[in-house]
């Protein structure tokens, strides 16, 4: 092995790095590798994987382009960047449908191995986009992957077709070179995941390494970055987490800290499943999980569980909420807590599966029939997303009701550094079942303070009682049909869940707490509306934002706040839903909607620009 | 158990006033089940009557039992939930042809198969009851009602052949108007372990009065019907004189010596699923009694088994455990 030649080395604070192939590349896998490594050696984080719909789309074609984009920075982050700095494209079809996306002058690496006239076919290409002027203005670096790996692991066991799979693996070497990253974090992930396949653990180390050598010794590049760990990343113990993972560990959380064992009912649907896959590797955590028949299933299962004692939870996304809603509508009657997770999916119906939407809003606070409010949160980032879950799971224990946790495709496929909280710091929450045989006899529609009712226990003496859909007497809990006794009830649960922001605080505004523009954002939107304030800030722009995480009820005094700005900005993935809502609850303000539906989140740029023309107003 | 044995059928009626019409079969089915509630042992806490929607559905108001009214067709996935989170329950859940088998009928298909160690009990009066009298997946070719003007074109399903096609561990069949053979398979539906699903034939004196008349009227049921009984021959008529054979793929009338042995237990549930399909052979007997009866893993036992053995092996999960599982680095 060559030593390593002495070249210039320049520093960065943040590159983009997008990886991009033939879905059965692996470059999710790559990609990920790539983030954890860069987690592990200290830099802040955010990703974006952006994957078809198909698992696997005709091989080559454009349809099937897999990507995944990686931000890694030595300064505080928050969105995986507007545009990558570096596109490594595996084959014509991820060259020519990522390619609009690279930084004027950025780095195009591109696997020649992989651009025969049928490759080119395959991506609708007649003419080879090397050489057509596709990549004038960038740095193109030409390498044959395919070629490569062959040489590297003639020596091996593996047929043909195993070797040209390890390719991802010489890809990330490059990259790990070119960004002078170390390469243990994944030589000891391959070696736990092929722990029963050592052939291939062995070969995709050696693909790695050779990719690592050859950025060192056919000077392919002119120099190797770097990137330092980011010195503004408070100390702390750290993990890096997905969204979909953190809100499996958040709702565990939150029923210990309740005290309660936690149930899942739920079937599977893209983007939520890896939730219930996450929860069902935590049996040992006590956890019950269901897959049930279907999501209507899985919520009534759930809805059981919590009336004999469980922490009820179901998750899933748009299509599996819209089956739920009737059973959503008993919870509210029986008022028993129910967590109700939707990761938000591009819609209507099947719409857009891996893609991210934020159009189930105003579903989650009015969709269902009757009088049936049920309290919305909202996570804003893959880490945010286990406090969220803890939140959800406080509110519905303490209000005895559901609650709709709202998340999204990129929140869930997204990760980012998480600074672990310390056990201590999580305040629990211990829920009370009512005791056996209460002096004066059980009134399951009793109320306390915040207007709960009391959770009594199948298996508990004396407690014997029946609860369902229909209307309820207040106090006893049996059948009414008194139309007064009805408008109270209704009321009631209304005033039970509009109460529940006695018990939330009024979130801080970030940036300038008076001026021109407030950006109020929910959601998934959070990295990008920080940004873009960031950016405008530094230019003198007199801007703030706000993020709500409590939409339904929203916080109190959010009138105060927006009255301190000349406008109010409300940028969403739908076509102004949360927009509406403030409108309708603060009529007074001056509530400017800035959507986008394309099933991809705002760049930073777009939203400086919207705010700037409001700023010119 | 001291409570449970001092127990009388009196302390499983509820303070509610009973609201179905005057002679409608529910009456019979609920004094019934009040019946056997205080003798099978279990405490009445430790009892839940889950249901869906109908008349039928009603059920559970009635008992001083924990209950559920749950929302149509999906009692069963409240059963599974309730069961899986307190397997020491004794779950009862209750349904009707329209709840169980029409918008329920997914959600019936899959507790049976997982043999979730619930009772089920399918109130059939081949009516939608509640909502005035539309014709059911029950109700017979060419019944007319509101909605079937010119009669019904549906074919109708068999809850037992159903039941059976999923692959249940326990499914028998009864009638409201016969008491004591009613009490028999449902303390045997009780006993057994797994998920138990009883047929009831019931009366609907509003919207399909007499539906079963024609077997199971007083004067002739004893030569229509026939009560599968396990281990003894399938023998009937008012003097036990006729038996039942099957030959082949047939089930045959023959005389009481002849009868065939009913086996409840065999490999297959094909015997079961023959006399089930009788029903649409007006010459045959209509079969009740118990069509089958087999052990099977329970669900609701094997989940929480998994999460004993996933516990001991590796250690309760601890919330400290749980934040610092994956890689994690320091930041100082
Ligand atoms: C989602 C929904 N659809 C329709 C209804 C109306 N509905 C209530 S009960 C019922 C049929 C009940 O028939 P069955 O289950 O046979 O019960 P029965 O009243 O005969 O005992 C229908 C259609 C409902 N309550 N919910
Ligand atoms: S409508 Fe029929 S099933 Fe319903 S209560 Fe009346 S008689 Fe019984
Ligand atoms: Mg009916």
């Amino acid at each position: 092995m060559n030593p390593t030649r002495e070249r210039d080395v320049q520093s960065f604070e943040s590159v983009v790095i997008r990886f991009a192939g033939d879905s059965g590349d692996g470059m999710q896998i790559t990609g990920n590798q790539f983030t954890h490594t860069s987690a592990v050696i200290g830099n802040d984080l955010a990703t974006f994987p952006d994957y078809p719909a198909e698992i696997r789309a005709p091989a080559g074609t454009r349809p099937g382009v897999s990507g995944f984009q990686v931000r890694f920075s030595s300064a505080d982050i928050h969105t995986p960047g507007d545009q990558p700095d570096v596109l490594v494209a595996m084959n014509p079809a991820a060259l020519v449908v990522n390619i609009r996306d690279l930084k004027p002058g950025g780095i195009a690496l591109v696997n020649t191995g992989q651009f025969s006239d049928s490759d080119l076919k395959k991506a609708g290409l007649t003419k080879s986009p090397l050489t057509d002027g596709t990549l004038a203005g960038f740095r193109v670096i030409e390498i044959d992957i395919n070629k490569r790996v062959t040489e590297a692991l003639k020596g091996t066991t593996l047929t043909s077709k195993e070797v040209q799979r390890c390719k991802n693996f010489y890809t990330l070497g490059l990259m790990y070179w070119l960004y002078n990253r170390p390469l243990d974090t994944t030589i000891k992930w391959l070696e736990e995941k092929f722990a029963k396949l050592p052939a291939l653990a062995e070969a995709n180390k050696l693909a790695l390494q050779a990719g690592y050598n050859a950025g060192d010794i056919h000077e392919l590049f002119q120099g190797r970055y770097e990137v330092a760990p980011c010195s503004s990343m408070p100390p702390g113990t750290y993990r890096n987490i997905m969204g979909n993972d953190a809100i499996a560990m958040g709702l565990v959380a939150g029923a210990q800290l309740a005290g309660l064992q936690p149930f899942l009912g739920s079937y599977p649907i893209t983007p939520a499943s890896g939730i219930l896959e996450a929860l069902a590797a935590y049996k040992h955590y006590g956890v019950i999980t269901f897959q049930a028949e279907d999501e209507i299933a899985a919520i009534c299962s759930a809805l059981g569980a919590a009336y004999a004692g469980c922490l009820g939870i179901t998750t899933t996304s748009g299509p599996g909420v819209a089956l739920k809603t009737e059973a959503m509508g008993l919870a509210v009657s029986v008022e028993l807590p129910l967590v109700i997770v939707n990761v938000q999916r591009g819609g209507p119906s099947t719409g857009l599966p891996t893609k991210t939407e934020q159009a189930d809003l105003l579903q989650a606070i009015f969709g269902r029939n009757g009088e049936a409010p049920i309290p919305v949160i909202a996570a804003s980032t893959p880490s945010d997303a286990f406090d969220a879950a803890v939140e959800a799971c406080r509110i519905a224990v303490q209000y005895m009701t559901p609650v709709i946790l709202l998340s999204d495709g990129y929140i869930a496929n997204g990760a980012e550094p998480w600074m672990l909280p310390r056990v201590e710091d999580l305040k629990p929450f211990p829920v009370k079942f009512v005791e056996p045989n209460p002096e004066g006899g059980f009134q399951p529609y009793a109320r306390d303070a915040k207007l709960a009712r009391p959770w009594a226990k199948p298996g508990t003496q004396g407690l014997e009682h029946r609860v369902g859909g229909l209307e309820k007497a207040h106090l006893t809990g049996n059948i009414s049909n008194d139309p007064d006794n009805h408008e109270f009830m209704v009321r009631m649960r209304q005033n039970k869940v509009m109460g529940i922001r006695e018990s939330i605080p009024t979130p801080n505004v970030f940036g300038d707490s008076t001026g021109d523009v407030l950006v109020v954002g929910w959601g998934s939107t959070r990295g990008s509306i920080t940004s873009a304030v960031e950016e405008l800030r530094k230019k003198g722009r007199k801007v703030g934002s706000l993020h709500l995480r409590h939409v339904w009820p929203l916080p109190k005094d959010l009138d105060k706040i927006m009255a301190c700005f000349r406008s109010v900005l409300v940028p969403e993935m739908n076509l102004g839903q949360m927009a509406r809502v403030l409108r309708s609850e603060y009529p007074q303000q001056n509530i400017i909607s800035y959507p986008k539906v394309q099933g991809q989140p705002f760049r930073t740029t777009e939203l400086v620009k919207k705010i700037e023309s409001l700023l010119e107003k | 158990m001291a409570e449970a044995q001092a127990l009388t059928k009196k302390d499983f009626k509820s303070d509610q006033d009973v609201r179905w019409c005057p002679g409608c079969g529910d009456y019979a089915i609920l004094n019934c089940v009040q019946g056997i509630m205080a003798s099978i042992g279990v405490p009445k806490h430790q009892i839940c009557f889950v249901s869906g929607i109908g008349c039928s559905s009603r059920f559970p108001y009635y008992m001083n039992t924990f209950g559920f009214h749950s929302i149509h067709g999906r009692a069963p996935a409240f059963a599974t939930g309730i069961k899986a989170a307190n397997p020491d329950l004794s779950v009862w859940m209750v349904t009707g042809d329209g709840d169980g088998l029409s918008i329920g009928g997914n959600h019936m298909a899959h507790i049976l198969r997982r043999n979730v160690d619930v009772k089920i009990l399918l109130f059939n009066n081949e009516i939608y009851g509640l909502t005035k009298g539309q014709y059911s997946p029950t109700s017979p070719q060419g019944l007319k009602t509101k909605t079937s003007p010119m009669g019904s074109v549906d074919r109708p399903m068999d809850p037992v052949s159903f039941a059976l096609g999923c692959g249940a561990t326990f499914v028998a069949r009864t009638i409201d108007t016969h008491l004591k053979h009613m009490e028999q398979v449902l303390l045997a539906a009780a006993h057994h372990k797994g998920t138990a699903f009883v047929e009831i034939y019931q009366n609907c004196v509003i919207f399909n009065d007499g539906a079963f008349d024609a077997f199971a009227e007083k004067t002739v049921r004893d030569d229509k019907t026939i009560d599968l009984r396990p281990g003894q021959p399938m023998v009937f008529g008012k003097s036990l004189d006729k038996g039942l054979k099957v030959d082949g793929w047939e089930p045959r009338i023959v005389t009481a010596a002849e009868a065939d042995v009913w086996r409840p237990d065999t490999h297959s549930p094909g015997p079961a699923f023959v006399m089930s399909q009788m029903d649409s052979n007006p010459a045959m007997p209509r079969p009740l009694g118990i069509f089958r009866d087999v052990a099977a893993p329970i669900f609701d036992a094997a989940l929480h088994e998994q999460i004993r053995r996933a516990t001991s092996t590796k250690g309760p999960g601890t919330l400290e455990k749980l934040l610092h599982s994956g890689e994690t680095w320091t930041v100082r």
